[in-house]
């Protein structure tokens, strides 16, 4: 249906731009100049016949959908009747299955005959809710062609209106940033909010036991307090750091050697590489950790006569930290090359070494630069899923032991919400809370590096 | 240039009013000296013996290899890839361009200050300190205290911050920061001090005051300046070399050079015809 | 100006003396390490990535080959085409399997009963018999003719032949053979000592199997030690207790008592049983040269004789008893050299094909019937639960729509963000904001774009659940802030003159901007959407959220379908259990990353063409 409505939307635009063109080109011919050229009058046209039938499709689907909403709902038995907003939504979705139709009479019979009944109705209410639309669309468009046609005349200052509406669609592209950020915002908060409805805050921050498959029934939830998140907090941490270890150190020095020592040779190999190892899709890390890393550890570890599991938290993070190594080194490369060279200039005019004049003067130089991607990385670090959803365990295991099996954030926030989901349970909304923790604590770290390199480059600019 | 005339270079050697080189003994001696950029040449063959405890001073217009030249005394070009260095530079008798010298050595011996006052992103104290540190020139804290409160006294700047030794020494103005820079070079007690065009940044009160540290440091350092101001050169030098396209056109005493130039092009530059 | 009071210069830098000459060469080792520390982090990085690209490599190229077994068909007409009339509806109902296995079975005939016929039909993949049907339908005159259909093989199968299952060694035989049947348990011998090594080998198994069992009964002996001393105090307490008259300690004690001899029994029952184990193997042992039974934990040993395979139970130095796989054609006895002894080195216990399906591949490989060539079908089918089935066609055509659809949103709308913040927007907080946004949205974790899908474009706007369209969504969302940050790059990088010069000849800001500068920063825009591209084709974990991680065979026609994409095809691939998958699952990196360097080699080349130095 929206296809239809679109296809036509398109073929309106079309035919009025072509009209509002030719009368201005008809004017233009018939002696009077212009103030603006006649494919302007045939933009000004199109606007006014393309805008309105835009709004009447905002406005009317999401308005006819409540409507239809609430009408099938009120059709149901009073045995179906959600008794609360979540069970409402199943029971839409329901309803919404039904009406798309395509279902077989067996597939039907496995809902309760009024919820057919609804589902049906909800498809014809639907039918002629299109044809409302459609007639509304139209209508307005075109009044909106009457409108334009009337006001197309040599003085018309038509690419002033359209430049302005063009500006307006700028804006409004530009502005799709700040809504995506809203709608993460919205979309975390308000699940989160009906999670700790269920489960208090205090027990999903500071409580130590994470087992949220127990917790299936709607009964079981807060009392068990099988939603502590600390095991997952401290898994996570767990693997940023010996990803951060790994990363932190290569990294910076890989950097260093790009900036000081490299030759240009030297760098045209290296750049590329490290480019590559970068471009590495997390799913291909994922593998390489789960089906070469951890293997390899555990054998090694077995040969030392250490019980490294098959999931240990050190692979995870080792392969976390190769993936993160050409982030650290491409950031603190930019910064150890903003360091002016003037400084370097001084101080091997006193006799420093190289080293010395990197480890004295450049990297306290950069130290802040350095700093805000050491931040970036363990942000990046924090967020990273598929590496630990394929080498890092389930369990929720409260350890610091690099060998264990740990679980992390991003790891059960998919497990939770990949495959067949109850979305109202406790169970389910817990991811959510768990992608709230994960927004906001990547969110303060990168303001503050981003706000710290932003300083930093306005000093030695 | 007229064939029956001496050698530039070796006017120095036999110059119409030799008292200066008479008084003091050489410091730095260049010989046959050639610079190349990459496939530019920067410097031609270049001969001359700069005097210890004087201030030397070259002048000539921009791109002419004065600052080549005098990055050359301290091998700073060292550190540009495509830079190539051929001839000889002797140190009281020492080829500095000897494979066995070493270069972080001779840059003890011969300190820089630069055209862009750079302090490091330190407290004015490890400004000073860093030049003691890197050489292991004292043991203690005491140790290193004397040596950046005696340099800061000697480039005249102790006074002014005696207070604040911990602050930033980003936070100076210019000339605070170029005079902290001085500080920093004679921290180690170098024997040659080179200044690349040392007052450029600077408003003419800081430029002043620079000057007359100058004077003062002559009794103790040689020192080269390579300056684009003409009455700097005449303020501060007594020694002055005139170089022009990659070549030494003449250097003598500076109340000779200023006021009898041998040669017309001197003469036209310090004339002001061009520049 | 100079504090006067400034002494005359103390110290003198010393160069000359021994210990300022330890010290240059300490601050130059010093300098060599830091250095050293750099170039070992670069060849740590770059190690890495050689390993992993050879281990993905070296997995997955395998998979784009594949055997098939070119059997000689007949498609006999009274199975497949009872009526004779060629009736292609009646052809499509005819049972395949069944007239697959006959073949089979003319094959083998000695391979004729339930358990073997369902091996032998094991050792093809299950789309064997489609292929004979997809073959008669295609020419029902090939019906009663014999032809050469290349058949696909099972995943072990082909494995076997990519040499995956187990290493096999086959040996002349130095001495003449006599067996002495041709079917059943027989048992062959040897003049000279063809069967020494096996031997050899499960006496070494045994000697091995012996120090265990020593250290096991070590350690019994122990703990049966403890378990009697328990007991013995406990007796000990119990009597004194009942002396004592303690009511309440004596049944603690009692039951304690009965439980500590109960497992003292249990212990000394085990330790009975090791200790004859030991005698047991410490017997064969002692015994170089005595006969021993083979298990299926040792190497198999077959024997091809007079055209018939033997399998060995037991060996001896110079001959073995075993039963009969294929049978002989006599029981003559065979010359030195006419016959041979072959070693199935991984044990028949953990391997996935048995001696049986080994001899049947092997004998078809004799016979030439077994080609490899390039599994084309992987490039052309979708996702299957049999490894040999399975190809990538499902994910590329899902990428591909996903990607259209990213591309045709972040495409206009982050060019549009970026001429309106980089050329018209006013400096203000508000635009301020919108950079910083634009900004930290871009360090966003990607699995929380998978949340924002999930709950807004699933959930509030009730979209189709698992479907490129918006799988597409959330991708532009996610690549949108690289996209619009590389455009305005690349606005930027286009000098004011040309702006300048637009607007003075009396263009208005927009006309300069949209007929000048945009097509200029053209390039620029394109190379930073194709890395964009790169990075959302890369991209799994928020698609796993929004439903793309379903199991799907079908290939999506549109971006409304139930769609997968490559990255989560590998994932999916990595967790299923067959080793084949892992080959697979390799393959499909290759693939992916084939891909990416496409992609990547297309922005660089274009970096190269049109970079402009203004």
């Amino acid at each position: 249906m929206t296809m239809v409505y679109f296809g036509l939307l398109v073929i309106a635009v079309a035919i009025a731009f072509m009209v509002g063109r030719n009368r201005a080109r008809a004017l233009k011919a018939g002696g009077s100049p212009l103030h603006s050229l006649p494919s302007y009058h045939g933009a000004f046209l199109a606007l006014c016949v393309g805008l309105p039938m835009v709004v009447a499709f905002i406005v009317w689907m999401p308005t006819a959908r409540v409507v239809i909403d609430d009408r099938a709902i009120a059709r149901l038995a009073g045995d179906v009747q959600p008794k609360d907003p979540l069970a409402r939504e199943a029971r839409l979705r329901d309803i919404d299955r039904i009406a798309q139709g395509g279902m077989t009479d067996e597939q039907l019979a496995a809902y309760p005959e009024s919820v057919v009944q609804a589902g049906r109705s909800a498809a014809s209410m639907r039918g002629w809710s299109f044809a409302g639309l459609l007639a509304v669309g139209l209508g307005l468009a075109a009044l909106g062609f009457h409108f334009g046609l009337q006001r197309i005349n040599p003085q018309f200052r038509a690419r002033n209106v359209v430049e302005r509406a063009v500006k307006g669609l700028l804006i409004a592209c530009s502005f799709v940033a700040v809504m995506t950020t809203l709608g993460i915002v919205m979309s975390v908060l308000f699940e989160t909010m009906r999670f700790f409805a269920k489960v208090p805050p205090g027990d999903f921050l500071f409580g130590l036991q994470w087992s949220p498959q127990t917790a299936l029934r709607a009964d079981q939830v807060g009392s068990s307090g099988a939603f502590g998140a600390v095991p997952l907090f401290a898994g996570t941490m767990l693997i940023m750091v010996i990803a951060m270890l790994v990363a932190g150190p290569v990294g910076l020095f890989a950097a260093i050697y790009m900036a000081e020592y490299a030759t240009p040779r030297f760098r045209a190999w290296v750049k590329p590489m490290l480019e590559i190892l970068a471009g590495i899709p997390t799913v291909v890390f994922g593998f390489f950790a789960a089906l070469a890393v951890a293997p390899t550890l555990r054998s090694l570890g077995l040969a030392m006569g250490l019980n490294v599991a098959s999931e240990s938290a050190l692979a995870a993070g080792l392969v976390m930290g190769v993936m993160i190594i050409p982030f650290v080194s491409s950031l603190s490369d930019d910064v150890i090359n903003a360091v002016p060279q003037s400084l370097r200039d001084g101080s091997y005019a006193m006799g420093a070494t190289r080293s010395e004049t990197i480890k004295r003067v450049v990297l306290p130089a950069a130290l802040p630069g350095i700093v805000s991607a050491f931040m970036l990385a363990i942000s990046r670090a924090v967020g990273e899923t598929m590496i630990v959803v394929m080498a890092a365990g389930l369990a929720a295991n409260l350890t610091f032991n690099p060998l264990e099996a740990v679980t992390t954030v991003t790891v059960q926030i998919k497990t939770l919400l990949v495959g067949d989901q109850e979305f109202d349970s406790a169970k389910t909304l817990s991811a959510f809370a768990l992608g709230f923790v994960l927004f906001f604590f990547t969110l303060i770290l990168n303001v503050i590096a981003l706000h710290i390199v932003k300083r930093y480059r306005e000093q030695y600019d | 240039m007229d064939s029956s005339a001496p050698r530039l270079g070796n006017a120095v050697l036999t110059p119409p009013e030799p008292i200066i080189l008479q008084e003091r003994p050489i410091k730095i001696k260049s010989r046959h000296v050639t610079v190349h950029y990459g496939a530019k040449q920067a410097i031609h063959d270049l001969d001359i013996d700069i005097p210890d405890r004087a201030v030397s001073s070259f002048i000539g217009p921009s791109g002419c290899g004065k600052s080549t030249f005098l990055r050359c005394i301290n091998r700073m070009n060292d550190t540009i890839p495509i830079a190539r260095v051929e001839g000889k530079i002797e140190i009281e008798g020492q080829d500095i361009y000897d494979k066995s010298l070493d270069v972080v050595q001779l840059r003890a011996r011969v300190g820089m200050v630069f055209q862009k006052p750079n302090p490091f992103p330190k407290s004015i104290f490890e400004n000073v300190a860093y030049g003691p540190r890197i050489h292991g020139l004292a043991s203690s804290k005491n140790e290193h205290e004397e040596i950046v409160v005696t340099s800061l006294k000697r480039a005249g700047l102790f006074e002014e911050v005696k207070d604040r030794l911990s602050a930033p020494g980003t936070g100076l103005s210019g000339g605070q920061q170029q005079r902290l820079c001085i500080a920093r070079a004679i921290s180690v007690n170098p024997e040659v001090i080179l200044m690349d065009e040392p007052c450029s940044a600077l408003d003419p009160i800081a430029t002043a005051r620079i000057e007359e540290l100058i004077d003062d440091l002559r009794q103790n350092f040689c020192i080269v300046i390579v300056t684009h101001s003409m009455q700097q050169a005449a303020r501060v030098s007594q020694l002055t070399a005139f170089f022009h396209l990659g070549n030494l056109v003449e250097v003598g005493d500076t109340d000779a050079i200023f006021t009898n130039p041998q040669e017309k092009r001197t003469q036209d530059y310090i004339t002001g015809r061009f520049g | 100006m100079t504090d006067t009071t400034a002494p005359a210069p103390s110290r003198v830098l010393d160069v000359t003396s021994d210990r300022a000459r330890a010290r240059v060469r300490a601050r130059y080792r010093k300098e060599a390490r830091f250095r050293a520390y750099g170039l070992i982090a670069i060849g740590f990085a770059a190690l890495f990535l050689v390993v992993l690209l050879a281990d993905i490599l070296t997995k997955g190229i395998p998979a784009f080959f594949v055997a098939r077994a070119a059997i000689p068909v007949t498609l006999a007409a009274a199975d497949i085409d009872p009526a004779g009339n060629r009736n292609l509806n009646e052809i499509a109902k005819a049972d395949f399997a069944a007239a697959l296995r006959k073949l089979l079975v003319a094959m083998f005939p000695y391979a004729s009963d339930r358990a073997s016929r369902r091996q032998l039909m094991a050792l093809f993949s299950s789309a064997a018999p489609n292929q004979l049907r997809d073959a008669a339908m295609a020419d029902p005159n090939l019906i009663g003719n014999q032809v050469t259909l290349p058949l696909l093989l099972s995943d072990d199968a082909d494995l076997f032949f990519k040499g995956g299952i187990t290493e096999v060694q086959v040996q002349p035989a130095k001495g003449a053979a006599t067996p002495s049947g041709t079917e059943g348990t027989i048992e062959i011998s040897s003049s000279g000592p063809d069967f020494a090594s096996e031997l050899g080998e499960v006496k070494r198994q045994i000697s091995a199997q012996l120090r265990s069992v020593r250290q096991d009964v070590d350690a019994n002996g122990q703990l049966r030690a403890r378990y009697q001393a328990q007991v013995q105090d406990l007796t000990a307490r119990l009597t004194q207790a009942r002396a004592a008259g303690d009511k309440e300690a004596a049944p603690t004690l009692e039951q304690a008592l009965a439980k500590a001899s109960g497992d003292l029994e249990s212990v000394s029952a085990n330790g009975r049983q090791l200790e004859g184990r030991m005698l047991e193997l410490k017997a064969k042992a002692a015994q170089p040269a005595a006969p021993e039974a083979l298990d299926p934990n040792l190497p198999s040993l077959l024997v091809h004789i007079n055209g018939g395979i033997v399998k060995a139970t037991e060996v001896a130095g110079d001959r073995i008893k075993g039963t009969v796989i294929a049978p002989l054609g006599s029981a003559a006895p065979a010359a030195a050299g006419s016959w041979s002894t072959e070693n199935i080195l991984t044990p028949e216990s953990t391997r996935r094909l048995g001696d049986r399906e080994v001899v049947w591949l092997e004998a078809m490989a004799a016979k030439g019937m077994i080609t490899s060539g390039f599994n084309w079908s992987f490039f052309t089918t979708g996702d299957s639960r049999e490894p040999e089935l399975a190809g990538v066609l499902g994910g590329i055509v899902g990428s591909a729509l996903t990607l259209l659809v990213t591309l045709g949103i972040c495409l206009p709308v982050g060019v549009a963000a970026a001429i309106y913040l980089e050329e018209f927007a006013p400096k203000n907080r508000f635009t301020e904001l919108i950079e910083v946004n634009i900004n930290n949205l871009a360090a966003v974790p990607s699995i929380v774009f998978g949340l924002l899908g999930l709950a807004i474009f699933l959930n509030f706007f009730g979209m189709p659940r698992s479907s490129a369209l918006v799988g597409g969504l959330v991708l532009a969302l996610l690549v949108l802030p690289t996209i619009i940050i590389a455009a305005r790059a690349a606005l930027r990088a286009v000098p004011p003159s040309i702006r300048e010069g637009a607007l003075g000849i009396g263009a208005s800001h927009q006309q300069a901007v949209f007929h000048h500068v945009l097509p200029l920063a053209m390039p620029g825009i394109m190379t930073g959407t194709i890395i964009g591209m790169a990075h959302a084709l890369g991209e799994t974990a928020p698609l796993l959220l929004i439903g793309m991680v379903a199991f799907i065979v079908d290939i999506p026609h549109s971006v409304n379908d139930a769609a997968t994409v490559l990255p989560v095809q590998i994932f999916l691939w990595s967790d299923l259990p067959e080793v084949a998958f892992r080959a697979k699952t390799s393959a499909a990196i290759i693939v992916l990353l084939l891909f990416l360097f496409v992609m990547n080699g297309a922005a660089i080349m274009l970096r190269k063409r049109f970079e402009r130095r203004w």
